[in-house]
């Protein structure tokens, strides 16, 4: 018998191809796209509705937020504690949130209750009322929230590196100020709903067990002319304000620890570069095991975690390193990420470290398109673009073939120290 | 339906395989038997930190994470007052490095000296960040030590005190591995497109030469049962009043869990839940609340925690919530809500199952539970649950003199 060597890595593959499940893509009868995947072993589904209702196409902070969030909230015909008993009675979950560019409304269910839980979703949709007392207490209850988050390093530190990117007046930038929950009020959010949550500005993404059953509920009760409307809310793409003063410091008094955000304005997806910036970004701080882990915590250990990302927006994007260190290895914690971006704008990537940092990028992109719900927000994430499949093709293309060279020759464009907004909130 | 095969190794190794052909991954899921409550009361959040160590090289391999990596895998580990669970997922075809990193940190660690001191560090930085410089961040270290006199779940996993993770020397190391991390104190899960063939040879090949460790003989002193009302009240610079209030209940493995789990559900899982209709939106007196169990395996808490909307005064705060948990006392639930309950209990489920990870961790905690089994029996124990169980345990669980409250005040 073979003794077991365990010095040695067993023998492995890399990734070669990997088949992903394209969405299909349908109309209903008022040209409402849907778009779906159809996978998994289980009879549940997933129903997203899509409207460009998010922050960037707002008029002022907290619209679009709150308009979504009180979509649950009354319909002419149901009140709010109605609507959570007929959603939750079948088991069923109702979800909305507000992203940068868009809102959505999605109804988790099991096929079984489609019937029974749909029609519920097209109210909240098609009929929400807004009432002002629910809209009193929401408002209270949202502020409370916003005040205990306002005490987090790490939160203040991500609002206001927004700010410096885009601008204090920009859609991406501008931040919620204590003052803006007096001004918000139900005549805003009828004008934002009436122009937002439209047929003509509704895309519907479906993952799980879709089968015909699931397209004819939708066209009943979406397919209607009964909810067009001219949704007249683009913008364009708004010009950058990003701040002149680079280096800024929210002092707190009593911080322990002090949130550190590093970085600057960046492309989005459609920028040539941006697979190959993903790269470096993966080799600087995008993993367990990148730069700056490897040096700030499992060197010095001045930190529970640190990272750095890139930010995809339909009109722009960011590149940006986060962390919360110990107050008083602050500076030494920022002398390291300079002095990781400029090892990466001098010295080349080790071939091993490459390779790695190669196959694990694969990996991870086999792990985020497994089952449905995970093939469903990879699509997503094109859509709002304009881009297809070969996207992927292309990011596989690109992880595949770069070099250590063109990654040293990518950190010398982006990776300057000039360039950079430097932001602490605690103590330096 | 979750379909398993179940085989046991000489030196004690339980290993499970989940087949799901729907999955490109495969993931190995390695509980060890042993969390916080098993640690020396001089020495808490041991455990944890240990967990941390488990990252810092073993015998043959000095570095955990970049081989992993290297095959195009994932990893992670969490631990709890009960359990500290590995768990990694890799592409199907690189299985058997997974074997090969998992089978040689549970034959030994490396014990490095610079690993020790730089975790130290770490799960210090970790101590601030997530407990002290967090508005309500040291609750746990307030309010467990107020319900636990005697059992050791009076401490929360990060430890009592900070001085307890600087004091952790490399011979506590040593005796914490011996003890605990060794085949018959695991559990192993394979799940994923793999072939449970090849995940016995594999099991065999790379777990099979670990020598069995000591039996790990739990005996930990039970909570005597609580005989008086207890309360803290403190100061924090924070911009609300909060109240948690937390009650003994039974444990994780007692067949009256079911029922409980449901009166925390009833009580506030959703927006058409009691608590949410009444202290939120009818008596505006709180901006969020919620009721839940901790899921803990020996006898544990049911908890209820918000805060106050400004303006509200903690007493009548505190009746508001009183008066609901007297309800539950007292009403039947009735057959509708009841029903509610449930159906959200089965959809969950069904939802839970499509993560090939999450059934993996779930079939290693019911092993541990006492019989993986149990994860396809779940559901029907919730459904047989009946409105006068609710009402027997509500009684049982909601009385002042069983209750440790915390009122978290806002300074001025």
């Amino acid at each position: 018998m073979q003794t077991l060597d365990r010095k040695i890595i067993p023998a492995f593959k890399t990734i070669e191809k990997i088949e992903m499940i394209h969405a299909s893509e349908k109309r209903l009868r008022n040209n409402i796209p849907v778009y779906a995947i159809n996978a998994g072993t289980q009879e549940i589904i997933k129903i997203e509705f899509l409207f460009s209702a998010g922050m960037y196409q707002q008029e002022m902070p907290l619209q679009a937020t709150t308009v979504n969030s009180m979509l649950e909230e009354g319909t002419s015909k149901m009140n709010a504690a109605q609507i959570a008993d007929a959603v939750d009675f079948y088991g069923a979950f109702l979800e909305v949130g507000v992203e940068q560019d868009n809102a959505s409304v999605i109804l988790y269910t099991l096929n079984k209750h489609l019937k029974a839980t749909l029609p519920v979703v097209e109210q909240v949709i098609k009929d929400a009322m807004f009432p002002q007392s629910e809209l009193e207490t929401h408002l209270k209850n949202k502020k409370q929230k916003f005040l205990v988050n306002n005490q987090k390093v790490a939160t203040l530190a991500r609002k206001r590196f927004c700010e410096l990117v885009f601008g204090e007046q920009h859609p991406y930038g501008r931040d919620v100020k204590d003052a803006d929950f007096e001004k918000i009020g139900r005549e805003q959010l009828l004008r934002f709903y009436a122009a937002c949550y439209r047929s003509s500005n509704c895309r519907i993404i479906l993952s799980g067990k879709v089968d015909d059953t699931v397209y004819t509920a939708l066209d009943d009760l979406f397919g209607g002319n009964d909810w067009a409307g001219s949704a007249n809310i683009d913008k364009g793409t708004v010009p950058l304000a990003t701040t002149a003063d680079r280096e800024q410091l929210i002092f707190k008094e009593d911080a322990l620890q002090s949130a550190i955000r590093i970085g600057k304005p960046m492309f989005n997806k459609t920028h040539t570069d941006y697979h190959p910036v993903q790269v470096l970004n993966t080799v600087y701080g995008g993993y367990f095991g990148s730069r700056l882990m490897s040096n700030i915590r499992e060197d010095k250990g001045y930190t529970y975690g640190i990272g750095s990302g890139l930010v995809s927006l339909k009109h722009g994007g960011y590149f940006f390193i986060s962390t919360e260190v110990g107050v008083d290895v602050c500076s030494n914690a920022i002398t390291e990420i300079y002095f990781e971006m400029n090892r990466l704008r001098e010295e080349l990537v080790g071939e091993e470290e490459l390779q790695l940092v190669k196959n694990y990028m694969l990996g991870t992109f086999l792990r985020n398109a497994d089952g449905p719900f995970a093939l469903a927000d990879r699509f997503k994430g094109l859509l709002e673009y304009g881009l297809g499949y070969e996207y992927f093709d292309r990011y596989i293309a690109t992880v595949k073939s770069i070099t250590a060279s063109e990654i040293r020759e990518l950190a010398n464009r982006y990776f300057d120290k000039s360039s950079m907004i430097e932001l602490v909130v605690g103590k330096k | 339906m979750i379909k398993y095969e179940k085989f046991q190794l000489p030196n004690g190794l339980k290993v499970i395989v989940h087949q799901d052909k729907s999955t490109p991954l495969a993931c190995i899921n390695i509980l060890y038997n042993v969390g916080a409550r098993d640690e020396d009361p001089e020495q808490t959040g041991f455990a944890h930190l240990f967990e941390h160590l488990m990252f810092g090289g073993s015998v043959n391999i000095p570095n955990y994470d970049e081989p992993l990596q290297m095959v195009g895998g994932e990893n992670n580990a969490f631990t709890t007052n009960d359990i500290t669970n590995y768990y990694l997922t890799l592409p199907v075809e690189n299985l058997e490095t997974g074997f090969w990193l998992e089978s040689d940190r549970m034959l030994s660690l490396a014990f490095s000296e610079k690993s020790l001191e730089v975790q130290r560090n770490v799960v210090i930085e970790e101590f601030k960040q997530r407990y002290l410089n967090q508005p309500y961040g040291d609750v746990w270290l307030l309010l467990r030590p107020m319900a636990y006199k005697v059992h050791s779940y009076k401490w929360d996993t990060i430890g009592k005190e900070i001085s307890h993770i600087e004091n952790a020397r490399m011979e506590d190391v040593r005796n914490f591995f011996k003890k605990f991390y060794c085949p018959n104190n695991a559990i192993m899960v394979v799940a994923g497109n793999v072939e449970p063939e090849e995940v016995k040879r594999l099991s065999e090949k790379w777990f099979g030469p670990i020598p069995v460790g000591p039996e790990n003989k739990r005996n930990l002193q039970p909570e005597p049962p609580q005989t008086e009302e207890r309360s803290l009240t403190v100061e924090r610079d924070v911009p609300v009043d909060a109240i948690y209030k937390a009650y003994h209940m039974c444990s994780r493995y007692d067949k009256e869990y079911y029922a409980v789990d449901l009166i925390s559900d009833i009580l506030s899982r959703g927006n058409s839940s009691r608590m949410h209709n009444a202290l939120i939106k009818e008596k505006k007196l709180f901006s969020d609340i919620s009721a839940y169990v901790l899921g803990d395996f020996d006898k544990g808490l049911f908890v209820v925690s918000g805060k106050l909307t400004k303006g509200v005064d903690m007493a009548q705060a505190d009746a508001a919530i009183n008066e609901e948990l007297e309800r539950m006392k007292t009403e039947a639930v009735s057959a509708d809500e009841l029903t509610k309950v449930k159906n959200k209990m089965e959809a969950s489920h069904v939802f839970g199952e499509v993560d090939v990870l999450n059934k993996a961790t779930n079939l290693a905690i019911c092993e541990l539970l006492g019989d993986a089994g149990l994860i396809n029996k779940e559901v029907e124990k919730y459904l047989a649950v009946t409105a006068e169980q609710i009402r027997e345990q509500a009684n049982i669980i909601f009385r002042k003199e069983n209750c440790s409250t915390l009122y978290y005040k806002a300074k001025n």
